[in-house]
């Protein structure tokens, strides 16, 4: 836990405490403490923790926007608030806003501006990157008028827009509908695929369950768990869920889980025990909703981690 | 690692961005056409107060409007300049910017550089329809052009006040501080008055710390030459420029020391 590796790590955090005065400078929390934590290139980093674990102010510190009170903070080798270690990162924050006075594309044009890209080059990456948001035909629609979902998707067009080595997106999914989340998640798998490092903070288990290559778990602001996902969870399957139609379950192996209407849930504990029940489903007459493998769970590993009573203390 | 090895642009290119940028947001505000239109209206109404009036009806055209200009130029500087930089970071669209390869002193330049267009597009096209009114009374546009160029360069030193001051603290408390300074920059001779009247010691030097630190704005004051067409010497006017210029340049590094050590939650 909490091993760095300083050599392939695009980002690098040694011992890193960050406190925040209250109102009128009276009190003092301590959102994050002592981390130590490497993100190497290449594949998706999940950091996960409960609301007001560090997370975000985790993501600021690697972006420069906010400096550790101790440790060291380092993006590509270089401390962040230096802007030539920046220029290979895109950012979005969470629940980002942007200039209402601007339509998408002059949004996009401004950003393209500050990341150097020449006139030709900067309309053609604005245009891409509005059709891989889902914004293509919106370009010209004020931002004052956009959705929350269409600020995020924008949001997300500008940390892509110069198509950067490294993505750090701050609760990217928070606020969008299924279909929304499940283009973002397509979209994090795409930079993967085009060899770019993805870090993403999420409390959303099942997106980082899906994605992540290497989770981080926060937890008051200090590290509780970092790995491969793999050694995270176990893929062993615990139990079969299954749901079945048109049968008393008095007649059926396993036990009742529910039951709604016609439609009884049942739990089997194994393989031999799962063609049991298909058997005697289909010598019933009965038909076979849906089966569910249940695996040791990403959610199971943050409860275990976060224990009774975790997350409520810390800071944003 | 992918990536085609971005660059970060050059100080120009960035400071323009962001200059275009606080430019664009200026000009679609309609507060700014109303002050616009208003101290329009206010340089007009000068040809007709001046029909009614006893006197040089030229001098009560360029009198009223060097002040319609000073004083509409100052409320633009003050409404745009003490939300600049502080709605960047309640509107929380700095936390985008700046994770930008920009250097913070960039990001409070262009700031300035975009309110110094604002001023400059204002103030040029007040000095443009006074100049035509006073052509039209027969009169020279010089005198007034001279007036011009100083109020804008005293509009400088209110707008890097008022930059100063969004960047640290909120926009209500940013327009108190920087009308302030514009009335104390009028006043500073009596910082002298008042220190001839106290006993030697603590008070005459704070006396003496305020005037220095204070901008003697009357050193860009020519309106009475103006409105008079009495002779400006080119000195006076370089002077005022480099002063001007030096003094809103000094104000704007503080600017930047202060904002290059914030941070942003």
């Amino acid at each position: 836990m909490g091993g760095t590796d300083s050599g392939d790590a695009v980002v690098l955090l040694d011992g890193v405490t960050k406190a925040f005065r209250g109102h009128l400078g009276v009190g003092r929390t301590v959102a994050v403490r002592g981390l130590t934590l490497g993100v190497e290139g290449g594949g998706i980093f999940g950091l996960l923790g409960p609301n007001g674990a560090g997370k975000t102010t985790t993501l600021k510190m690697m972006v420069g926007l906010l400096r550790p009170d101790r440790g060291t903070v380092l993006l590509f080798g270089r401390p962040p608030s230096d802007p030539a270690a920046r220029i290979r990162l895109g950012f979005l924050p969470e629940n980002p806003y942007f200039y209402d006075y601007l339509t998408g594309e002059e949004f996009l044009d401004f950003y393209g501006r500050l990341r150097g890209l020449a006139g030709r080059e900067r309309w053609r990456r604005v245009r891409e990157v509005l059709g891989q948001v889902g914004l293509a035909g919106r370009e010209r629609t004020p931002l004052r008028k956009c959705s929350k979902g269409m600020v995020q998707r924008l949001g997300l067009a500008q940390a892509l827009l110069h198509e950067p080595d490294l993505l750090i997106l701050d609760e990217p999914m928070s606020g969008l509908d299924p279909l929304g989340r499940r283009d973002v998640r397509d979209l994090i798998l795409a930079q993967r695929a085009a060899g770019r490092t993805v870090l993403f903070s999420s409390h959303i288990l099942q997106d980082a369950e899906t994605i992540c290559d290497r989770v981080a778990i926060l937890v008051g602001g200090a590290l509780r768990f970092e790995g491969a996902l793999q050694d995270a969870v176990s893929r062993r399957v615990l139990w079969y869920e299954v749901a079945v139609t048109g049968v008393a379950p008095g007649r059926l192996p396993g036990s009742v889980l529910s039951s709604s209407g016609e439609e009884i849930l049942l739990k089997v504990p194994d393989e031999a025990s799962l063609g049991e029940l298909i058997r005697a489903v289909q010598e019933g007459g009965g038909r076979i909703g849906s089966v569910w493998p249940r695996r040791d769970s990403l959610e199971e590993l943050f409860l275990r981690e976060i224990g009774p009573g975790a997350g409520s203390k810390g800071a944003a | 690692m992918s990536g085609r090895g971005p660059t970060a642009p050059g100080p120009a290119a960035t400071v323009g961005a962001i200059a275009l940028n606080t430019f664009r947001e200026a000009i679609r505000d309609r507060v700014l056409y109303l002050l616009l239109a208003f101290a329009l209206l206010v340089i007009g109404a000068g040809r007709f107060l001046a029909l009614l009036t006893v006197g040089d009806e030229e001098k009560i055209v360029k009198d009223l409007g060097l002040s319609a200009v000073s004083i509409f130029g100052l409320l633009t500087a003050v409404f745009v300049g003490v939300s600049l930089v502080f709605k960047e970071i309640e509107k929380r669209t700095v936390l985008t910017l700046l994770v930008h390869p920009v250097h913070r002193w960039q990001f409070v330049a262009g700031k300035y550089a975009g309110l110094a267009t604002v001023l400059l597009v204002n103030t040029g096209l007040m000095g443009a329809v006074l100049s035509l009114l006073v052509v039209l009374r027969g009169g020279a546009p010089g005198p007034v052009a001279i007036g011009i160029v100083m109020i804008f360069v005293e509009l400088l030193v209110v707008a890097a006040f008022a930059v100063l001051f969004s960047s640290f603290t909120n926009p209500i408390l940013a327009a108190v501080g920087t009308v302030a300074v514009y009335v104390a920059g009028h006043l500073s001779w009596s910082f002298d008055l008042l220190k001839r009247r106290l006993p030697e010691g603590a008070a005459r030097v704070a006396c003496d710390a305020a005037r220095a630190i204070v901008p003697n704005l009357d050193r860009l004051d020519v309106k009475a030459e103006a409105v008079h067409a009495l002779p400006i010497a080119p000195a006076r006017v370089a002077l005022g420029i480099a002063y001007g210029a030096a003094y809103a340049l000094a104000v704007l590094v503080l600017a930047c020391a202060v904002f290059s050590r914030r941070d942003f939650e």
